[in-house]
């Protein structure tokens, strides 16, 4: 029983934490709908910050005053993204945004480890509360009893703030409609700010916090972000008192997990949050998302065509000068193009989904790594020959994709891509933590192709064929009557039933043809490396093909392709000197800021710049139709 | 007090207005009629800066408001009331009124919630329940009170009568009237010609983003023709 309520008070001291960050991020997702991906940097600054700070003030208040300092300085550093990186980018298509945060998790990485270095930093005991008290023979550290009872007056103040104050009654009204705030007179740019102050600065407190029982690390960005995008989901976005109630639960269940099923501890956050939303799709506290609720912001997207007889021409040139590649006698040109290749058609497959289907999976790197690990696993296990294990590593995928699908598109929106992010953590902390079948941390290794395509070469145009082929076959379900009904149900949803359309199957569909064309992919990496390991499925690795694909460009069928073929040729280059990530970061960012449209999207707008725009015809009745009959008509979608 | 000259606004590639020009001056009720897609919310919005105007002006009280953001718009007392009403469903209708609230604006009426709820009173008994919980009637009567609550010093109403039930249209009539009876000018954006006579003094119409017609009811009547040619009655 002792052991039992020490074990409670655990989990609840650890929530403070968990709770703070996760309340920053759900208030600047309510009012911005920006996802953040940068939230678990401003945590990990936090600590940082912090530690610096109280090796400077000393004393029971010198800790004190560091933690509230701390979020006051972290808030800043929110405020300075908000206005250089995020303000350029508001007008950009849904989403849009969360690469430059990204840019920003990058950034931070390295200036992080510019100041502080490579060392983990242990961190100071708050002075006054060293010691334990024995609650039932039990030792419970004071300080976690100080954060126990701390975090209700946070959670107190925030909801009077957010519920009980003009600044509170703006932020709840611009969550929902912000260019009505900003028609009854409200600066809303100046709100967005302050949240994002608020936000970050929340996250900030968090890491200081959260010092004495750990430390600092340049591992706690990416440690903390799914646990609290979880907390989020689970407790219902925008909801405090259900992030507070989602922290709770997340920590209680940890710390018993470790102590009784200790395998259990990675997956267990995620099958709590599977739960909770299979149950309660808006998570515990949280409402309907009302779809469009929220305006769409740009213009209309542009009709796809097929490519002209110019692209057909220039891609084919560009075929022949991937076949002839090896000609070049360059081992090091080969193996990066096959890289970039197998990189393509992930990000193919990913943007088929969410430039296509609009379906914002925040888990993709399942199906690529599912792909690889079924290849991997039937080699390793059963002594598959190569050819057996490449065409059963998609249907492996495509099963994978099925289910998770199904499961998944019973939500929409932002619970949408959390659910997919969780159920691949699921499936990565699976792999990470089942040693003796998957090989854990080791991963599986001497997986190499059939003797046929054993030289170099030849699996370089083996990965062409397929690649490429894939892609192709991506482009060509895009203009297929599929394609139709898939756009149809992601512009609307309703009247596409109305005209007959089983939305969510054929959603359910392309979900899963996606998941199998990653799995292809998936199984070209594998064979081209000999290994696979748990980091193919890892967040990062979802969030890599998200990054290209907006990059290059939702709205641009080429986007995709484009994107990931241009990133892996600058991550080549870059990854070479210290700071890369720095370097890197910095240019995303400045790629987002400049060509909010992705490349290609920007590209074309230049070029239709530069052409001049054919003058208008005199506009009569009907605005709207007019607009994209008149895109259709000068718009050709390469 | 307000002055258009030469607007040219567009939605993408389409253009919308065509070299609008008209003025309202200090205590007139104005009436913009035409057909749906005439232009009529985009003239709105053009005012709002909701729409940026490509060319032309859009002077209030001197001040060119082509080149401010759409929150300076509303400060210097442009008071908009949407035509889709855009209420904050989940806000209580007393925080709906707060979101409104400006400062009290030198030589003009300032109002609070309390006159607010004398002049709407179905609103008044149900203060604390939430925007969803409302009628159509209802909630165009909360946006025209939140749009107040700014203490205007010119109202832009963008089609107030669409799909509310006669009754309440009625009512709207009544207090539009006793609105200019404070001295508020309005520029009403209107299908219903019946509701548009009852209480403005002066009709424009557009069509195509041009203007057709610009004179009193009187005028509008002795020339039936443009009545039959750019207003569906």
């Amino acid at each position: 029983m002792g052991l039992f309520i020490a074990q409670l008070l655990t989990g609840l001291a650890n929530a403070a934490t968990l709770f703070l960050v996760a309340s920053g991020l759900s208030l600047i997702f309510g009012v911005t709908r920006i996802v953040n991906f940068a939230h678990g940097s401003f945590y990990m600054l936090g600590a940082f910050v912090g530690y610096s700070l109280m090796q400077v003030l000393p004393g029971a208040i010198g800790f004190w005053a560091s933690v509230l300092l701390t979020g006051l300085v972290v808030g800043l550093i929110g405020v300075i993204v908000e206005v250089l990186v995020l303000r350029p980018v508001y007008k950009a298509p849904e989403l849009f945004q969360l690469v430059a945060t990204f840019g920003v998790i990058l950034v931070i990485q390295d200036l992080a480890l510019m100041i502080w270095g490579a060392e983990d930093l242990l961190g100071p005991r708050a002075p006054g509360l060293k010691g334990v008290v024995r609650i039932m023979d039990e030792p419970v550290p004071l300080y976690d009893l100080a954060l126990i009872a701390i975090t209700p007056f946070v959670l107190f103040a925030l909801w009077y703030l957010i519920s009980r104050t003009r600044i509170g009654v703006l932020v709840r009204a611009a969550t929902q409609d912000r260019e009505m705030v900003a028609a009854l007179g409200v600066n809303q740019s100046w709100l967005f700010t302050g949240v994002f102050f608020l936000g970050a600065g929340l996250a900030g407190l968090g890491g200081a916090i959260q010092l004495p029982k750990g430390g600092a690390d340049l591992l706690m960005d990416f440690n903390i972000l799914a646990a609290i995008f979880v907390v989020v989901v689970i407790g219902g976005m925008g909801s405090l008192p259900g992030a507070y109630i989602a922290a709770v639960l997340i920590s209680v269940l940890n710390v018993f997990g470790v102590s009784y099923l200790p395998q259990s501890t990675l997956v267990l956050m995620y099958i709590v949050m599977a739960i909770v939303l299979t149950v309660r799709p808006y998570g515990l506290l949280g409402r309907e998302e009302v779809v469009g609720e929220h305006g769409q912001v740009g213009e209309p997207e542009r009709p796809i065509k097929p490519a002209g007889t110019k692209a057909r021409v220039m891609v084919a040139v560009m075929l022949m000068a991937l076949l002839a590649l090896p000609l070049a006698d360059s081992h090091f040109l080969v193996i990066l193009t096959t890289d970039i290749i197998i990189f393509c058609l992930f990000a193919a497959s990913l943007h088929f989904l969410l430039g296509l289907g609009g379906l914002v999976s925040f888990g993709h790197a399942a199906y690529f790594g599912g792909g690889a690990y079924a290849a991997g696993l039937l080699v390793v296990h059963v002594n598959a020959p190569m050819e057996l294990a490449f065409v059963l590593a998609p249907l492996g995928a495509g099963l994978a994709a099925f289910i998770i699908g199904w499961l998944c598109l019973r939500l929409t929106g932002v619970y949408f891509a959390m659910l997919t992010l969780a159920l691949a953590q699921l499936l990565w902390s699976l792999v990470f933590q089942w040693d003796e079948f998957t090989g854990g941390d080791d991963g599986l290794v001497d997986i190499w192709p059939a003797a046929w395509l054993s030289e170099a070469n030849s699996y370089f145009y083996f990965t062409v064929i397929v690649g490429v082929g894939g892609i192709l076959l991506l482009r060509h379900v895009a203009h297929s009557p599929f394609g139709y009904a898939l756009r149809a149900s992601r512009d609307s949803q309703r009247q596409a039933e109305a005209t007959g359309i089983n939305t969510k199957r054929i959603q359910w569909m392309a979900f899963t043809m996606a998941g199998a064309l990653a799995g292809v992919a998936g199984a070209l990496f594998v064979f081209s490396k000999g290994s696979v390991f748990p980091n193919e499925l890892e967040i990062t690795k979802s969030f890599d093909g998200l990054i290209v694909v907006f990059l290059g460009g939702v709205k641009t069928l080429s986007g995709g392709v484009v994107g990931a073929a241009s990133l892996e040729l600058v991550k080549d280059y870059l990854t070479r000197i210290e700071y890369w990530r720095l370097a890197l970061g910095l240019l995303i960012i400045v790629v987002v800021v400049l060509a909010p449209n992705g490349i290609v999207g920007s590209l074309r707008k230049a070029w239709e710049r530069l052409r001049g725009t054919p003058a208008d015809e005199p506009s009569t009745t009907a605005p709207v139709a007019l607009t994209s009959a008149s895109a259709g008509t000068q718009e050709s979608e390469r | 007090m307000l002055e258009l000259s030469g607007v040219n606004s567009f939605y993408g590639k389409a253009h919308i207005l065509r070299d609008l020009g008209f003025s309202i001056n200090a205590g007139e009720v104005v009436s913009l009629l035409g057909r749906n897609g005439a232009g009529k919310t985009t003239t709105v919005k053009s005012i709002m800066q909701l729409v940026k105007p490509e060319k032309g002006s859009v002077i209030f009280d001197g001040v060119e408001l082509t080149r401010l953001p759409t929150h300076r718009v509303a400060k210097l007392g442009i008071g908009y009331v949407p035509e889709e009403r855009r209420i904050f469903t989940d806000l209580t209708i007393s925080e709906n009124l707060e979101v409104g609230r400006q400062p009290p604006r030198p030589g003009v009426y300032s109002w609070t919630q309390q006159t607010l709820f004398d002049l709407f009173p179905n609103l008044a008994e149900r203060r604390s329940n939430r925007g969803k919980a409302l009628s159509g009637g209802e909630q165009q009567m909360l946006s025209i009170a939140r749009t107040l609550m700014g203490n205007p010093r010119l109202l832009l109403l963008d089609e107030p009568s669409e799909g509310i039930a006669p009754v309440i249209v009625e009512q709207m009539a009544h207090t539009i009237l006793k609105l200019k009876a404070e001295g508020l000018p309005v520029l009403l954006s209107e299908q219903n010609l019946h509701f548009a006579r009852m209480v403005s003094d002066r009709a424009i119409i557009i069509e195509g983003g041009l203007k057709k017609f610009d004179g009193t009811f009187a005028e509008l009547e002795a020339q039936p023709e443009i009545r039959d040619a750019y207003l569906s009655v």
